[in-house]
């Protein structure tokens, strides 16, 4: 699986974008792939019954990485929402240059993504409750957090605070950006801040931790929430499991740092499958806000 | 002999200043010329450290803030501070020796100092984890800063570290999660911080000692996101570039100076902080007593603002 070393979400870009972008072409042109296979199961999977279960395997509960939009259009309210900072853009300050310039990678990333960068905020509702909520994207050079990323993360703190409406932000990130060096670092910090001026104002912010969610993200922002939840089985921690397994020189047991190690360790609060993600986390932020239980009608998609 | 403690590139230095030894050694037979050969070696010695220290790449700049003979955080203690008390514990789950604290005076003001420490021989090195913290010395340090935010003390942090400890008992008890509240405490801490890079300044877990109103930097220590031999194992696939790595992330004192995240660069005795101790301390005591000089007077709700708005600046994007 994905390794999350404090940044080596580039050493797992490679693997994972290649099963990822694979289930991407499948979902856009369903003519070419009407089935899939379950990572995890092995399933034979019918792709329109998959998007149905946000692309959960129906099978066996394994949770696919998806996209940030899918992901936000997946939680929040049709209709009524709206992007924040969509315009903030990166730049190449540091004339970054390893065995490709950064801004090579940048532009990559963006067309294959169509991504400005790898976070998109929205402000929206869930359930009738006014939020905002943000979501990392993956396939965007490793969900790694730069300036953009950390900027966006303070836009989307800031309409919380002059909204007063709660905060959700879905994590999927191999850590801090090293193309963008110390500025990078600094934007943990800057989340982290931001963040504090949200939690003294008394306005919820739940983190949720989808796979994986590593390095500089987990030791920020994702780590920050007044509600910490992740998702089934996905991949949580500082350093990555390899690194770990080169310092301390033994096999790490089962499931460590996977979501139910976390559970068990006090590191969060709880595991919520993505297709009751909606109706939990809107009975949540009704609690948390004072508000009427929301109206969540029975689910249809869980097996 | 041969001093196995110093870095290739210092090597020529550490030959001529061997031939030195030699000769006063020599010189006490009484010959009478020795001195003068003894004085120009020395003048030698002194251009040739000159010469190969106005030209350190990046990379021999790494090496230096690593060097086994750099200065400590508990070396500077000594030598700044008075009356320090070491405070131990997080109070939680245990000490972590890799970070030191505890109250101590400045030119007879009370502080809090903390700071990453490594150990010296191999026994202290273990004891001291090579300085790299687990989730306790993360939170034994927060304990200590809202102890000083309480009473009224400034907070001197020193960073020298590789990094947080990657190991299966620093993930189970939440490294992630002590690093990220010590990030949120420290930005609204209601006391002035003042923070140094004394040696390596190793991402995530140097920031969580690092939040500050003024940054400073010795001149041969390093801040980065990532090691260079990390970066270089996952830009370049290959750790060997480490040097193509650190030229690239800009990891030295005067190039963070100039992007405007370090607010002032010390200069280091020649040759570096580990051939004068006693010069190092002297230099930094007295930009930490300019430091606190600057920020003692602010008001602390202006102090507090001004130091999140310090950090909302960080970053470089367009719109």
């Amino acid at each position: 699986m994905s390794d999350g070393t404090y940044m080596s979400w580039f050493q797992k870009l490679m693997p994972s974008r290649i099963r990822t972008e694979a289930n991407n072409r499948r979902s856009r042109n369903v003519p070419e792939g009407l089935w899939t296979k379950c990572g995890a199961c092995n399933s034979a999977l019918y792709r329109p019954e998959l998007e149905r279960s946000f692309d959960v395997c129906p099978k066996c509960g394994y949770h696919m990485r998806i996209g940030a939009r899918r992901r936000l259009e997946l939680f929040l309210d049709e209709g009524a929402r709206s992007e924040l900072a969509e315009n903030v853009q990166p730049v190449d300050a540091l004339r970054f240059r390893d065995s490709r310039k950064y801004k090579e990678r940048l532009v990559q990333a963006q067309k294959g993504t169509g991504e400005k960068d790898a976070l998109v905020v929205m402000q929206g509702g869930i359930y009738g409750i006014p939020v905002v909520a943000a979501a990392f994207e993956f396939r965007f050079m490793g969900g790694s957090m730069g300036s953009v990323v950390g900027e966006k993360i303070v836009r989307a703190v800031n309409v919380s605070l002059q909204e007063r409406i709660p905060l959700i932000c879905f994590s999927a990130s191999g850590g801090a950006r090293m193309q963008e060096a110390l500025l990078s670092l600094m934007q943990m910090a800057k989340t982290a801040a931001a963040l504090g001026r949200l939690s003294d104002a008394g306005i919820p912010f739940i983190s949720v931790l989808t796979d994986p969610t590593m390095g500089g993200v987990s030791a920020s922002l994702a780590m920050l929430g007044d509600v910490n939840v992740a998702e089934p089985g996905a991949l949580i921690g500082f350093a990555g499991p390899r690194v770990i397994e080169q310092t301390v020189r033994e096999t790490l047991p089962d499931g460590f740092q996977r979501s139910e190690f976390l559970l068990q360790h006090g590191a969060i609060d709880l595991i919520v499958d993505r297709r009751e993600m909606r109706p939990r986390l809107a009975n949540l932020l009704a609690i948390m806000t004072h508000r009427p239980p929301p109206n969540v009608k029975p689910l249809a998609t869980v097996t | 002999m041969m001093n196995l403690n110093c870095l290739d590139f210092e090597r020529p230095i550490a030959e001529l200043e061997v031939k030195i030894e030699e000769l006063r050694y020599a010189g006490n037979d009484a010959e009478v010329n020795i001195n003068d050969e003894i004085n120009r070696l020395q003048q030698k010695s002194r251009q040739l450290t000159e010469q190969i220290f106005a030209a350190l790449s990046p990379w021999q700049i790494a090496q230096l803030a690593r060097h086994p003979q750099r200065p400590y955080t508990l070396d500077y203690l000594q030598r700044i501070f008075t009356e320090f008390e070491e405070l131990h514990g997080d109070r939680r789950f245990g000490d972590d020796p890799a970070i030191v604290g505890g109250v101590a005076r400045l030119e007879g003001q009370p502080v809090m100092v903390i700071g990453h420490q490594k150990g010296r021989d191999t026994k202290e090195k273990l004891l001291r984890n090579f300085g790299m913290p687990r989730p306790e010395g993360y939170r034994k340090a927060v304990r200590l800063m809202q102890l000083a935010e309480r009473l009224r003390m400034p907070i001197l942090t020193f960073i020298d570290t590789p990094g947080a400890y990657p190991g299966v008992g620093a993930e189970e008890r939440g490294q992630s999660e002590a690093i990220a509240y010590n990030l949120k405490v420290m930005a609204e801490l209601r006391t002035p911080i003042v923070s140094t890079v004394i040696g390596e300044g190793g991402s995530g877990g140097a920031l969580a000692i690092g939040v500050s109103d003024r940054l400073l930097m010795l001149s041969y220590s390093t801040y980065a996101v990532i090691s260079p031999e990390g970066c270089a194992a996952i830009l370049w696939k290959s750790p060997e570039k480490a040097a193509e790595a650190a030229e690239a992330m800009g990891i030295t004192a005067e190039q963070l100076h100039k992007l405007g995240l370090v607010d002032e660069v010390l200069p280091e005795p020649l040759g570096g902080a580990h051939r004068d101790y006693a010069a190092m301390s002297e230099i930094l005591r007295a930009a930490l007593l300019d430091a606190l000089a600057k920020l003692v007077d602010i008001d602390t709700e202006q102090l507090v603002q001004q130091r999140y708005e310090r950090l909302m600046q960080f970053g470089s994007y367009r719109e």
